[in-house]
């Protein structure tokens, strides 16, 4: 009996033969960079029902209705789960989208934040300052949309009380951030100003090491890893919309949890 | 003839004059499976598709039974990306269609007529006459004791996913039913298993609806219509 999963156009075996030995090391890389690899080879092969130019719209406009859905599903006043010290995973998980051999270490001496958009004081940030403001300690799951999770120490000040030092316009939209890795991304307002979203200077009561964003990265107790980026070097404030990396690429951008 | 007075329906004036007992003004007995249902029924063929190979394409980036894949011939989307989108568009479909279709055999009785009452010990006769190949299917209009089992399961199991599927998405906002159903984890499998539930039926149910065809031709014309059960007390 014909299988009712089977697509009505199989694809082409003779392509998948020839693709073979890229197939086995895509496999190798494991992960994400392999996932996307064999998504555009699955694309490549034109079985796939999802490039249709057509359905990707459809399915990313359903995309942006479920980003409005996760924002009136979303209590800022409700905090996620938090747990015992004793439960940090050390060191903290890496991933990114490269491995973390190409991590590119941030030079902390020239390093500074840079301010744009509805900012009353722009000035950028050192290092140092950030030091000086309160710092709130965290310890929290982070779950990555793949589905694996892991608990983790997180410290530094909050985003609101570093928003609200600067002069931010908290009635925005958006804060958008840019990074050292080229991994921009953008969360709303509500989880900006939320208790358990942090700019992350520590982890496990440690200055961040190399591969988990020294100096600071932001760390949202309530969004999922993807929407978490490391290594900032600037943060805007805005009404218009700036997606993010792997939003660009067809993942959701509220990534609420 | 008037194309009308073939059609199924109400009895025209002409006929009520000129048989004036009432019950022929009486519409006509409903199908076996009513427009709606066959609507909801497709509807959700659909959205279990696209739930199910959506599905396999999010668990293939980190697998929950180790060494076990689904072939991308199977899976919905290319990578995990489009994978989510079709899962978080099929949602939709999915617990719309659910919920209107629960509405809708609750108001009319039809899940309390069909799948009640269900007794053990019928189910265990059932079972022994089918493994004796003695499989009665003759009315369609009545399920026996593992059909009805088998429906009830598979209906709980789509209520199951529905709501392991939100905690998992929204683990934050619903903590205390994450942390009452195991952690994130569990949930995670415990949505898992409901799919296997639900596969499990759909090999059973699409096997049998191509054994006996006259029940997978019900489920499209209609099928035989069926007159009122008198209520038991």
């Amino acid at each position: 009996m014909r299988s009712p999963f089977r697509p009505s156009r199989p694809p082409n075996p003779a392509i998948l033969d020839d693709h073979r030995a890229l197939i086995r090391l895509i496999e190798r890389r494991g992960f994400i960079r392999g996932g996307i690899s064999l998504g555009m080879l699955a694309m490549l092969t034109g079985y796939d029902v999802t490039s249709e130019p057509g359905v990707e719209n459809a399915l990313r406009r359903v995309s942006s209705w479920n980003d409005r859905v996760q924002a009136a599903l979303f209590d800022p006043k409700r905090l996620a789960p938090t747990y015992p010290e004793s439960m940090i995973l050390k060191p903290p998980k890496f991933n990114a989208y490269y491995d973390i051999t190409e991590v590119k270490p941030v030079d902390v001496t020239s390093w500074k934040l840079e301010l744009a958009g509805l900012i009353a004081d722009k000035r950028p940030w050192t290092a140092q300052r950030l030091d000086t403001l309160p710092v709130t300690h965290m310890v929290i799951k982070h779950i990555c949309v793949e589905g694996w999770d892991y608990i983790g120490g997180w410290s530094g000040p909050t985003l609101r009380s570093f928003l609200e030092r600067v002069g931010a316009d908290l009635t925005a939209k958006y804060v958008a951030f840019k990074t050292a890795d080229d991994y921009p991304s953008s969360i709303d307002m509500a989880t900006a100003l939320h208790p358990q979203t942090l700019l992350a200077t520590q982890y496990a009561g440690q200055p961040l090491a190399d591969p988990f964003g020294f100096p600071v990265r932001l760390r949202m107790a309530t969004k999922l890893g993807y929407k978490n980026p490391k290594w900032l070097t600037a943060i805007e404030v805005t009404n218009v919309y700036q997606g993010g990396y792997w939003e660009s690429l067809g993942e959701n951008w509220f990534g609420g949890m | 003839m008037s194309i009308e007075s073939q059609l199924p329906g109400p009895a025209t004036a002409a006929e009520v004059s000129a048989d004036q007992v009432p019950r022929r003004a009486a519409p006509r007995p409903p199908r076996l499976h009513p427009l709606a249902i066959r609507l909801m029924h497709w509807t959700n063929a659909l959205a279990m598709i696209i739930m199910i190979r959506s599905g396999w394409g999010i668990y293939d980036d980190y697998v929950i039974v180790p060494g076990l894949h689904f072939s991308s011939t199977y899976r919905l989307g290319g990578w995990a990306a489009p994978s989510l989108l079709w899962h978080f568009a099929g949602m939709w479909l999915l617990a719309l269609n659910g919920l209107a279709y629960l509405l809708y055999g609750i108001v009319t009785g039809r899940l309390r007529d069909r799948m009640l009452p269900i007794r053990f010990s019928e189910i265990v006769h059932t079972v022994r006459d089918t493994l004796h190949f003695k499989i009665q299917h003759e009315d369609l209009t009545v399920y026996n004791a593992v059909q009805k089992l088998l429906y009830i399961v598979v209906i709980l199991a789509g209520i199951w996913q529905v709501f392991t599927g939100l905690f998992i998405w929204k683990p934050v906002q619903f903590s205390s039913a994450v942390a009452l159903l195991g952690g994130f984890q569990a949930v995670r499998i415990e949505h898992f298993v409901g799919m296997v539930v639900i596969v499990g039926f759909l090999i059973v149910h699409v096997a049998l609806s191509f054994l006996v065809p006259r029940t997978l031709w019900a489920m499209l014309t209609g099928g035989p219509r069926v007159h009122a059960v008198e209520k038991a007390s």
